[in-house]
This record gives structure tokens, C-alpha cells and sequence, in this order.
């Protein structure tokens, strides 16, 4: 059994180690072979790129060798694949070589197309990348005071980061002592705070307390950089001294270009997480083209679910399990208190009141990732 | 030729039918038509409402067992 992983992120990665485990005897017995395919040969803790772009972290604080956290009977290769041949079992990469695999698991995840908005590459800053997330901490430093607007592209990854880049604006102007010449404003695209309506009930008075304008049913449409106008699909305008956004995102232009899924978002089974219409082809992350959160903790939940089934698959010839939705979320609340969301297809999230001790918890997990994505947490 | 494409967001909570729709807009062409599937009983208002602000075309709209079957055709 030949098993191919494609991606090096949190999906990817997670998947990787946990059938090296679960398959430490078929492997040895040399029944079992595990082979990953990445475009780096480092991984980035990526929510740690907020942290940056508020000065709490340094880039080099997020990386780690790939190597270093994959089992050492994974057959690594930083290759990324420039074809996905799907009927014969195959991918061609970019160095020219070419994979075969019985069991395919597509992770390639999805990037930032801020290029796709009129004017937002100019006239907006944004932390979805390790060069993005010190720009930004930079115009922050240099910010005397004015209006700062706060903008969120469709679809995105981390849902949360948002209403925590709210929180954490509070907090940055407090601690420069410049509050107080600083109008906060956050745009949503929905008639709500956020997606998650118990999160939006529980955002409304936070930001209320906190000082926080608001603007719902506001899509970006583009951004006049020289003017510092940002307007709406929805007809309205709003004009700003510092614009920060979150970027609309994509999947790999890979999957775009071999025709896999719209958008690179690969049509996959909510339960099975199997690519519609492909019986040995898995796929896990922000890739899926599921109504799911894109974020790690997704990628989490739903890689330890494809690899229970593919061990069992292997184990006793049948799947033991379906992915049920689940996500977990911190939330960073601002005044070192954070709170969490936890959900599934079919039970919405309980926000409880943010406490100390969570905020405690979410600063040790930027360590324990490293810990969860050797497979171990 | 319009097509119609099917998006399921039955059971979603994060990013949400409306979001799915908004996602989904994008990338289908002036004119085709997306069914969006929805559990949550608050698409049935702020679908509309958004569709109508943004200038496209609810042209169904109909619940099914516990399902809305909402048809929004893309105009600009």
C-alpha cells in the first residue's frame, strides 16, 4: 500500500504521522509505504502571524524544520506536485519525477489573493504572511492616530481572527497610550458581527465595551489607496488612515488548474472527507471545499479521522468512522482573557466568558502545536 | 447558456450559508444561477436582504422538509 500525502501544512503534516504510528508494524513488515510531497522544507506555525503583526512574536519563533517533526519512516520530499493524474494513480512534481500511490490525501491548503481587490495590495495591510504580518506591525509603530477600519474578504482563513484583531487593536493603542485618538471600526460581510451567531451575540457588547464601531453587510469591492476610500459591493463607502483586512482566499493554483475543484476548493464528502467521485483519494484542510472553518484546528480534527479509516481500511478492510464537523477556536478577548468556540455539523458553539486562565492556555498551545503536529496531542 | 450549480450548506455553522453564497458568487458567471441548500431558518431573511442590497435576483425560494432550497441568480 502505497500512500501518498501532498502538503506539508497542518493537514498534511498530522496525517503523515499519525499513519506512521498507526502503521508502525506494516510498515516495518514493509506492507506499508508513507510518502509526503511539500513545497517548503520548513512549517510555519501560521496563527502566529497575528501575533506578529502586533509585536508579540518574531518570525522565527514560528518555524520548525519539516523534517524534524515527520516520523522518521515518512519518505519526505520537498517536491511540490505540478499535476495531479488522478485516473492512473499518479502526480507529476515540479522536479519532473512522478508518484504513484494506492491511497492519495490532498492537503495543499489555501493562500491569500489580496491581488484580486482593486487596490487592497496598496492601501491595505493584512498578516496572513510572514512579510505581510511585519508591514503591518510597522505601520501600526508608526500610527499617531485616526481612523483605523477593519475589513474581512470572502471566504478567509481562521474565521476568528477578525474579532480578535479588534480586541487586540484595543489593547496595542491602550498600551501606546493613543486610544483615545483612535476610532476603531470593524466591517463584516454578513447582517451579523460573525458567521457564528452566538459568537456575534457575544462580539456585539465586547465591542460596545470596548469602544468598537460596526458596519455589517459590507464586502469589499476596492480600495481607492490614494484617496484612502474603501468601497462596498453593497454601495456604501468609508474612508480610513489605516486599513486592515483580511484577504479573500483560494486554494492552490494547482488545484484551479487541473480542474479539481472551483476556487481550489476540492469537492470532498462532509462525512467520509473522500473527493467526490474518487474512491482512494482523500482530502483535508482548508482544500475541502466543505462548509467547514478553515482553520488548523479543522485540519486537526478531520486528519485524525482519515487516518483512523485508512488504517482500519488497511487493519480490517472497513472504515470505522465519519468526521462529524467538529471545530475548536480560541479567542483572543483582549486584556489577556480569551474564550474558546466549539462546534460540529450539528451543535453550535457555547461561548463562556473570557478568563485569564484561557488566554494562559492559548499561549501555551503556540507551543504545544508543535507537539500536536507530530500526531501526538 | 446559465448554469445552476448546488451549493450544500445544511448543517454549518461556521462559514454559514450566507457566507457559502457570498463565496461561491464569485466564481460563477453573470446570469448562472446558484441553490443554495440551507438548514439555518435565518437564511430564508438575510439571504434576501443581502441579495437585494448587492443587486442580484432571488428567483426561488421554497422550504423543503427542513431544508430551504434558496435560487439566487448572479446580475453583475
Amino acid at each position: 500500500m502505497r500512500i501518498l500525502v501532498v502538503g506539508g501544512g497542518t493537514a498534511g503534516t498530522i496525517v503523515a504521522n499519525n499513519l506512521s504510528r498507526r502503521l508502525t508494524g506494516e510498515i516495518r513488515a514493509g506492507k506499508v509505504r508513507i510518502t509526503m510531497l511539500s513545497a517548503s522544507d520548513r512549517h510555519m506555525y501560521q496563527p502566529g502571524l497575528l501575533y506578529v503583526a502586533f509585536g508579540q512574536m518574531t518570525p522565527d519563533q514560528l518555524y520548525r524544520d519539516q523534517a524534524s517533526l515527520l516520523e522518521p519512516t515518512i519518505d519526505f520530499h520537498v517536491d511540490p506536485v505540478k499535476q495531479f493524474m488522478l485516473d492512473k494513480n499518479q502526480v507529476k512534481t515540479e522536479s519532473g519525477k512522478t508518484f504513484e500511490y494506492d491511497t492519495l490525501v490532498i492537503a495543499t491548503g489555501s493562500r491569500m489573493v489580496p491581488e484580486e481587490t482593486p487596490g487592497m495590495s496598496e492601501g491595505a495591510e493584512f498578516f496572513y504572511t510572514e512579510a505581510s504580518a511585519i508591514k503591518m506591525y510597522k505601520k501600526l509603530r508608526e500610527f499617531k492616530g485616526g481612523k483605523v477600519m477593519v475589513a474581512v474578504g470572502v471566504p478567509h482563513k481562521c474565521p476568528i481572527a477578525p474579532v480578535e484583531v479588534m480586541f487586540a487593536l484595543d489593547d496595542f493603542f491602550k498600551a501606546r497610550g493613543i486610544r483615545d485618538k483612535v476610532q476603531l471600526k470593524y466591517h463584516y460581510p454578513i447582517g451579523r458581527l460573525h458567521t457564528i451567531e452566538n459568537v456575534a451575540k457575544w462580539a456585539k457588547p465586547e465591542f460596545e465595551r470596548i469602544g468598537v464601531d460596526t458596519e455589517t453587510l459590507f464586502n469589499i469591492k476596492e480600495i481607492d489607496a490614494k484617496n484612502k476610500v474603501m468601497k462596498s459591493e453593497e454601495g456604501t463607502e468609508v474612508d480610513y488612515d489605516l486599513l486592515i483586512v483580511v484577504p479573500a482566499h483560494r486554494g492552490m493554483e494547482v488545484i484551479e488548474r487541473d480542474n479539481l475543484g472551483s476556487g481550489g476548493w476540492i469537492p470532498t464528502d462532509r462525512y467520509s472527507l473522500k473527493m467526490n467521485g474518487y474512491d482512494n483519494v482523500y482530502v483535508v484542510g482548508d482544500t475541502t471545499n466543505l462548509p467547514v472553518s478553515k482553520t488548523g484546528s479543522a485540519a486537526h480534527f478531520q486528519a485524525e479521522a482519515i487516518c483512523e479509516n485508512i488504517a482500519s481500511i488497511i487493519k480490517i478492510g472497513e472504515p470505522v468512522r465519519d468526521y462529524d464537523g467538529k471545530v475548536y477556536c480560541f479567542i483572543e478577548a483582549g486584556h489577556e482573557k480569551a474564550t474558546y468556540a466549539m462546534f460540529n455539523y450539528l451543535n453550535p458553539p457555547d461561548l463562556k466568558p473570557p478568563s485569564k486562565p484561557m488566554h494562559w492556555f492559548k499561549l501555551s498551545y503556540n507551543h504545544m502545536y508543535w507537539t500536536s503536529v507530530r500526531g501526538l496531542l | 447558456m446559465s448554469e445552476t450549480k448546488v451549493i450544500d450548506a445544511r448543517d454549518t455553522f461556521c462559514p454559514g450559508p450566507l457566507m457559502e453564497l457570498i463565496s461561491h458568487i464569485k466564481h460563477v458567471g453573470v446570469g448562472d444561477v446558484i441553490e443554495l441548500l440551507s438548514t439555518d431558518q435565518g437564511s430564508a431573511a438575510d439571504i434576501p436582504e443581502w441579495v437585494k442590497k448587492v443587486g442580484h435576483e432571488i428567483i426561488g425560494s421554497e422550504q423543503v422538509g427542513n431544508v430551504w432550497h434558496i435560487k439566487v441568480r448572479k446580475a453583475k
